[in-house]
Parts: C-alpha cells; sequence; structure tokens
C-alpha cells in the first residue's frame, strides 16, 4: 500500500515535468501554478479533515497569515523573501496552536463554527487596518522568490517550484499517514473514546496535526504572494475556506489522492466553464462566472448526498457495481 | 466626551441588530433541538427573505403585509425543500457529512441570490415612513419599532405554539427523547421537516424586516449567520429564551464597541465574544453544563 | 495462601452524580488479580459508569480508584491505558475506515514510539518498527481468530467479528487488566460460546478480566468473582455459585 502511494508520487512528478513542454501558453501555466498552491493547501488540509476528522472552516486564515507575512516584511522590513515565508509560517504555527488549544476541544458543529469565526477575524483585520495592511488596496511591489542565484520570475521556473513543493508535501504527508503517528490520527476520526483508550493523546494529537496543515497553508500563501507580487483581502475570505472544503470533499476525504484531484479538478473548473459558456453562447445560453458559485455549490452537495467517500471511489462502485450485474447475467445463461 | 444621548444612541442600534440575532438564532435552535444539525444556511434564508421582499414590493408593487406573507411563505418552502432533498435522503449521516451538506445548500442559496439579484445591495422602503423619530434626546426609526415589536409577536407565537398547540408539544418530545416520541405515535421525520420549515420562515422575517435598515445583498447570509450562532451558542444552544437576551446582548456590546473602539472592528469583536464563550464557556452565559443537556426550545 | 490472591483494581467510596441523579452510590470494589470478575445487575444499575470512571471517560464526584495502590483518579484515559488498562466499548467502536490490521496496530501506540517529525522526514528509519508493530499485531489478530480478515475494512465486518477485533485491539496493548463491555451483548449463540473461550484464554495470558455482561449463562460459565451492582450500590459479591443462591440478587433481578 505503501509502495504504490510512492509509485503515484514518481508518476505524478513524470507528470509534472513533462507538462510545461505541453503546455507553453503562459496563461495556461498560471492555471497550473494556482493548482499546486491549492493543492499544497489542501494536502494540510486533507490530513486534519479526511485523517484526524477535524473539520476546518479557517484555513483562508492561514493563507492569509502566510501572504501577509511574505508580503509585508519584505517590503515594509526589507526582509528576504525566503525569511519572510519562514517567518510566515512560524506565525501561523503558532497562531495554529493558540487557535488548536482550546478550538480542538470542541467538536463537530463547534469546531467549524469556532474555525468559522477565527477565519472572520482575520479577514476583518485584513481589510480593517489599514495603517499595516493596506486594507482594501492590498500590499503591491513583492518580490519574487530566487533560489540558488535564479530568479523565480518565468511562469516555467514557478511553475516547476511550486509543484516541487507539492510533491515534497506529499511525500511527507504519505510518510505520516502511514505510521504510528498517522494511524493515531485516522483512529481519532474512528472513535476518539476508542483511540484514547489505547494510549493516544488526541487533544495534542489533534493540535499537532492542525499545527502542520496551518503550515501547509502558510507555505502556499506565501507563495502565491511571491507569484503574483500582489496582494489584497479578497482571495482569503471564508468562501475560500470553503472552497478548500469543497476539494478535499469532491475527490474522497479519506485518502491523499482524493485531495490531489479534487483540488486540480476544481481549480481547472473555472477554465472548463469558462469553455463550457462559449459552447452555451452558440444555443443563445448566456453563462456568466457568476454561475461559478452555484457549480460549486452543486458539485459538494452531489457529491456528499450520492458519493461521500468522494468522486473516485464513487466512479470505483459504480463500475464494479455495472460488472457485478453483467456477472449476474452472465450466470443467468 | 461621550454624551448620554450618544450612549442611548447605541443602545437603540444594538437592540435593533440583536433583535436580528435573536431571530437568526432562534432559527438555529429550532432545526439543532429537533435534530441535532447547525444549519449552515440560516443566514441565507435571512439574506433571501430580504431580497424576496425587495423584489416583491419594490419591483412588483405588492403592499407590504402582501409581499410579506408571500415571502415569508416562499422562504418556508425553501426550507422544506432542504430538509426534503438534501437532510431527509442521508441516510447514514456522520456529524462531518451533515456540515459539509448545510455548507453546500448555503453556497447553492448564495449562489442563486447572486444569479438573481446580482451583486448590488438592495433598498426597500421603510414599513412606515423614514422619519426618525425624538426619543430622549437620541433618534429611533420607525423601521426599529417595527424590528422590536415584531420580534415581540414572534417571541409569543413560539411560547404559544410550543405550549399549548399539539403540534408544538409534539416538536418538544421529539427533542427531549427522539425514540420515545416516536414510540408514542409522533412522526419524528415530519418534525424534522416542520422544523425546518419555520427555522426557514423565523430567518426569512428576519431578513424582511432589517432589509430597510441595512440594504440586503447576496453575500450577507455567512456574517449574519455566524453573528446569530454566536447569539445562539451565547445563551446556550437550543435555547430560544436565552438566545433572545443573548441576541440582544451581542447586538448592543457591538454597537457599543463600533462607538468606543472602531467601527470597522465591529463585526471582529462579535466574532471574538464567539470564541471567548465557545473556549470558555460553550454551554453559554445562561447555563450550567447539565442544563445544557435539557434542550427547550 | 492470601498473598497469591492480591487485588489489582481497588475502587473506594466511588460515586458519581450526574446532575442530581446518583449514578454510582459510594461504591467500595476490589479485583484479584489473574481472576476473571464480571459485574452484573439490571439494566440502568450504573454497570458501564463504573468502568467509565475507572477507565478515565467520565470524573468522578468523589472517591478513589487505585490499580496495584497507585492512584488513577482524575487521570486521562490515555494516561490511564498507558499504566496497563486496556477497555472494549458497550457499542462496539472499530475504527471503520481502517483495515482490520491497521486497527490492531493502533493498539501498539504505546509501544512505539516515533514522533510526527520523524514520521514524515524519515520513513527508512521507522522499518524496524513498523515491522514489529505489525507483526505482535497480527499475533494479536491469530489470538482472537481474525488473522485471516487483516485486510479486512474494519466496518465492513459483521458485528460479532467487530468485537473480536475490538478484544484483539486491547490485546495489543499488552494491559495488565482489560475491561470489557458487554462482550457477548449481540452475539449469537456460537458466538457466544466463542467469547467465553477466547475470555478464558486471556486469562491464561496472566492477564485480568473485568467484564460487564448480561448473559447470566456466560458470566457464571467464566467468572471466578461476581459482584452484584443495583442503584449504584453493592448489593452482593462472591463466587457464582453464592450470587445464583443469593435471596437479595434474586430481588433485585426479579422485582419486589
Amino acid at each position: 500500500m505503501n509502495v504504490k502511494d510512492y509509485y503515484g508520487i514518481g508518476f505524478l512528478a513524470a507528470i509534472v515535468a513533462a507538462l510545461p513542454f505541453m503546455v507553453a501558453n503562459d496563461y495556461y501555466l498560471g492555471i497550473l501554478i494556482f493548482t499546486a498552491l491549492n493543492c499544497l493547501t489542501c494536502i494540510g488540509l486533507c490530513l486534519l479533515l479526511g485523517y484526524a476528522g477535524q473539520i476546518s472552516m479557517g484555513h483562508s486564515a492561514f493563507l492569509a497569515i502566510g501572504a501577509y507575512s511574505s508580503a509585508l516584511f519584505t517590503t515594509k522590513l526589507g526582509w528576504n523573501p525566503w525569511a519572510a515565508m519562514g517567518a510566515g509560517m512560524a506565525i501561523s504555527m503558532v497562531v495554529a496552536v493558540l487557535v488548536g488549544l482550546p478550538t480542538l476541544k470542541l467538536k463537530g458543529h463547534y469546531l467549524a463554527m469556532a474555525t468559522l469565526g477565527f477565519a472572520s477575524i482575520v479577514h476583518v483585520v485584513c481589510v480593517a487596518a489599514v495603517d499595516i495592511t493596506g486594507g482594501p488596496s492590498g500590499v503591491s511591489n513583492i518580490p519574487r522568490l530566487s533560489l540558488f542565484g535564479f530568479e523565480l520570475n518565468t511562469d516555467t521556473r514557478i511553475f516547476y517550484f511550486c509543484w516541487t513543493m507539492v510533491i515534497l508535501g506529499l511525500y511527507l504527508a504519505v510518510n505520516l499517514i502511514h505510521s504510528r503517528v498517522g494511524r493515531g490520527l485516522q483512529a481519532i476520526h474512528g472513535s476518539e473514546d476508542a483511540a484514547s483508550s489505547l494510549g493516544v493523546n488526541i487533544t495534542v494529537d489533534k493540535i499537532k496535526i492542525f499545527v502542520l496543515s496551518a503550515a501547509f497553508a502558510s507555505l502556499s500563501g506565501s507563495l502565491y504572494a511571491h507569484y503574483v507580487l500582489y496582494i489584497d483581502p479578497g482571495p482569503f475570505d471564508v468562501m475560500h475556506s470553503v472552497l478548500l472544503i469543497t476539494m478535499v470533499a469532491v475527490g474522497g476525504i479519506h485518502s491523499i489522492w482524493g485531495a490531489i484531484t479534487g483540488a486540480t479538478l476544481l481549480s481547472l473548473l473555472p477554465e472548463g466553464l469558462s469553455f463550457l459558456s462559449e459552447g452555451l453562447a452558440k444555443f443563445n445560453i448566456q453563462y456568466k462566472t457568476d454561475y461559478d458559485t452555484l457549480v460549486y455549490g452543486g458539485i459538494l452537495l452531489v457529491i456528499m448526498l450520492f458519493m461521500p467517500e468522494g468522486l473516485f471511489d464513487g466512479l470505483r462502485r459504480s463500475t464494479a457495481m455495472v460488472f457485478r450485474l453483467n456477472g449476474e447475467k452472465g450466470q443467468g445463461k | 466626551m461621550m454624551e448620554h444621548s450618544d450612549i442611548l444612541q447605541y443602545l437603540i442600534m444594538g437592540v435593533q441588530s440583536g433583535c436580528i440575532y435573536a431571530l437568526v438564532a432562534m432559527g438555529f435552535n429550532m432545526i439543532y433541538n429537533a435534530t441535532g444539525i447547525i444549519n449552515f444556511a440560516q443566514g441565507e434564508f435571512v439574506v433571501l427573505g430580504g431580497l424576496l421582499m425587495v423584489t416583491l414590493t419594490m419591483t412588483v408593487q405588492l403592499p407590504i403585509p402582501l409581499a410579506f406573507i408571500t415571502t415569508t411563505a416562499a422562504v418556508t418552502l425553501a426550507g422544506i425543500a432542504m430538509e426534503r432533498f438534501t437532510i431527509n435522503p442521508v441516510k447514514n449521516p456522520t456529524v462531518l457529512r451533515l456540515i459539509i451538506i448545510t455548507i453546500a445548500v448555503s453556497i447553492i442559496m448564495k449562489g442563486i441570490a447572486m444569479g438573481v439579484w446580482g451583486k448590488s445591495s438592495y433598498f426597500m422602503r421603510h414599513f412606515s415612513g423614514s422619519e426618525s423619530l425624538d426619543f430622549f434626546g437620541a433618534t429611533i426609526l420607525p423601521q426599529t419599532l417595527w424590528i422590536m415589536g415584531i420580534l415581540v409577536l414572534i417571541v409569543a407565537l413560539y411560547i404559544f405554539f410550543f405550549n399549548y398547540t399539539m403540534t408544538g408539544k409534539c416538536m418538544r418530545a421529539c427533542a427531549i427523547n427522539r425514540d420515545a416520541a416516536r414510540l408514542s405515535g409522533i412522526n419524528d421525520r415530519r418534525m424534522v421537516m416542520l422544523s425546518f420549515a419555520l427555522s426557514a420562515g423565523i430567518g426569512a422575517i428576519a431578513g424582511i424586516i432589517i432589509t430597510p435598515i441595512i440594504q440586503m445583498d447576496y453575500a450577507r447570509g455567512a456574517l449574519l449567520g455566524i453573528k446569530g450562532f454566536g447569539a445562539a451558542v451565547l445563551g446556550g444552544l437550543g435555547n430560544s429564551m436565552g438566545a433572545i437576551m443573548a441576541g440582544v446582548l451581542l447586538g448592543v456590546l457591538e454597537a457599543a464597541s463600533a462607538g468606543f473602539i472602531s467601527s470597522h472592528y465591529m463585526d471582529a469583536i462579535a466574532l471574538f465574544v464567539l470564541l471567548l464563550v465557545l473556549f470558555t464557556r460553550p454551554s453559554g452565559i445562561f447555563g450550567s453544563s447539565a442544563a445544557m443537556k435539557l434542550k427547550e426550545f | 495462601m492470601t498473598s497469591e490472591l492480591s487485588t489489582i483494581i481497588k475502587v473506594e467510596t466511588l460515586r458519581k452524580e450526574f446532575g442530581g441523579v446518583v449514578a454510582v452510590n459510594n461504591l467500595d470494589l476490589s479485583f484479584t488479580k489473574g481472576h476473571v470478575s464480571s459485574l452484573i445487575g439490571p439494566n440502568g444499575a450504573g454497570k458501564t459508569t463504573v468502568f467509565n470512571l475507572i477507565t478515565g471517560f467520565l470524573p468522578p464526584t468523589s472517591g478513589k480508584i487505585l490499580l496495584n495502590g497507585k492512584d488513577l483518579t482524575g487521570k486521562k484515559p490515555h494516561k490511564i491505558s498507558a499504566l496497563g488498562i486496556g477497555r472494549t466499548f458497550q457499542n462496539v467502536q472499530v475504527f471503520p475506515a481502517m483495515s482490520v490490521l491497521e486497527n490492531v496496530m493502533v493498539g501498539r501506540h504505546l509501544r512505539s514510539r516515533c514522533g510526527m517529525v520523524v514520521s514524515c522526514l524519515l520513513p527508512q528509519a521507522l522499518r524496524p518498527e513498523e515491522k514489529r508493530i505489525r507483526e505482535s499485531a497480527l499475533s494479536c489478530l491469530n489470538a482472537v481468530g481474525l488473522a485471516e480478515y487483516a485486510d479486512r475494512q474494519a466496518g465492513s465486518m459483521p458485528l460479532g467479528s467487530q468485537r473480536m477485533l475490538e478484544i484483539a485491539r486491547g490485546l495489543a496493548l499488552e494491559p495488565a487488566v482489560l475491561f470489557l463491555d458487554e462482550p457477548a451483548s449481540g452475539l449469537n449463540a456460537r458466538e457466544t460460546v466463542g467469547m467465553g473461550e477466547l475470555i478464558g484464554k486471556i486469562k491464561a495470558m496472566g492477564i485480568t478480566v473485568i467484564l460487564v455482561e448480561h448473559d447470566m449463562e456466560l458470566v457464571m460459565d467464566i467468572s471466578d468473582k461476581v459482584a452484584v451492582v443495583n442503584f449504584g450500590s453493592l448489593i452482593a459479591e462472591g463466587t457464582p455459585k453464592e450470587i445464583q443462591a443469593n435471596p437479595e440478587v434474586i430481588n433485585a433481578y426479579l422485582g419486589a
């Protein structure tokens, strides 16, 4: 099982290596970079949501902390971007401990609402603290990252760097899942009582995984800031947290590969929809990007109602059913 | 310096938004008591009520009482549809799955609202004139009086319904012990549907009465929802009389913080209070943890 | 002679109130090392509450719980399991999304120690430990007769097997005492016999077994000692024979 995951990572790495040669267009490369950033956040969120079973509607806040740390430490204090990124992760992790300590004692609905409240507060502060964050007009002139003397100044370079981060993240996550700690987390998801009766310290383990997933989100936020070079509070609202949950849930909550699949599909979806809208326009049907929200909601609802284990498990089951039906027909003769 | 009349003014503003939080919180409690679910789409009912009312009064030009009834009925139907199509069919519900489902419904409702009404905010005429009245040196809008009056009326109906009607008593029985209620012949699935209907209706009314003051737009649902939830938790989740007091308290606190600290951080302060209560007294400020297990409408 | 029959768990004036309701009323109990002891009593007598108090899932209102003379009162469940107390649950609580083997591997949590950082970064370093965890988990599965289903998803197993799996998971903890909360409930006659045999086997491993059970045939068959509680108080204690002859017990069960 473990080995399969490593093959999967290798396969993904091969695709990633080949993609820039197939996609020459900077616009599409840009979308694939955003896809990578969403994948990175979703790896962390999946460890928390899918494995440990703890919902967080607060991950947009950690993205914001990462992005604003990168933006502000570099532009206002002149820090090196890497230092700013590290500082952002450190701040996110400390905040995660502070928020997690009381929050993760809460269960289910309370936890969802508490993290939602936290994310809303961070968003309000991003908008309101004009002196520091620039308020609605945001922060611009954020420097690019450079690596071994190479400035990450082309989309191809940034593409490779971000996807390398995804692959590293996946490697860490896969190792964790198949370890003692990972099993402890899945046990917490299955039954908190049973897990603690076997010696799993549920409070501490929940906080640890919350902190780890916050670090993933913060990294993703920092990379976003150093890629688009300008940030404002817009993308870091609560709706983004909901979108992240949708990504994890669509692919399949119980598997890290589901998170990658979901994040990729939903990141590419707006492109698919605009492609679709061109098609619909021929039939005089107007599709506006305003409807995207509705489409996301619809997808999430359908998945949760009919395939609670996610898209892939759903497809696997339905094909298995078709095969079984065929098999029974065959026996009937 | 803070004048005496300024304080009174903040108090009025606080009570006004507090009434709305109280109504949203009552909506949360209805569904929570019947099902144990927190409906993340609660705020969207408020938005839907407000926007539909705007269309019916401003575009269709219906008289206000007729528009009021039509809107409430339509949103109630939306609540019933939500229960029938998204909650009822789930066979093995886990908390996580139910949370995500109600989140999905909230996004869909938000998407529909955006599709139909666009992103602009809508004015609506006040129920009876928008001339401010003088009130001990402060001013009060007639609409604010309407809001307070309607809250009182709803609370009265609420108490009557749950204490003196058969259906209301059945709902209470279901909330206290579902199995026992089912054994005594109560159709518990129907009670769940009813709770969604009532909760959507109350949400719609909240939206209708506040829209003349705040100007409704499609994106307000989340914040209204979370503040209403804050009131529900503050009053002890499931306890609606507590929620009403807590809602008003939260509104006043928010208005005070807008006045004394900064209006920019107003929203953050209400949320901060919510977190503080969740962390320190999840059973609410009025309840004890033992009382928390007793669900009272 | 008496030194061999040492007490392993001792409960002193244990009391638990919920609101105003007294669930456990100043209970004094002691369990003998190496024995199979049963706690019986009518529904709602407070048996499961006693289990939850001893294993740390509920804090007692007052009173003391001692394991080999060491105070357990007020400790968290995961600490108590680290001190050598395992348990199962009345409403079976396997980890449904994990495989049968992985379920038992969680039971080795305390017998292994790799932390999060090492797990993420150095998977090679974990191999020997992982191998040991897997082997001992398999031997626990063998003990309950589920080894052939190691790769099945735990949630898809029948109830009887899930109860066995819970016990295997508890055994993986290598506990001194294993608490079984209604191990035979929901099992058919044949499975119940199997459960009785398994409990005998666990006793032979030197593990003290304490169970709450409604199946009187099973209780009388396998117990060395039986304690009867009603309304949170101890009403009788003794060997199965003594209990069966006790008028107060008959009274409590059949109603006055």
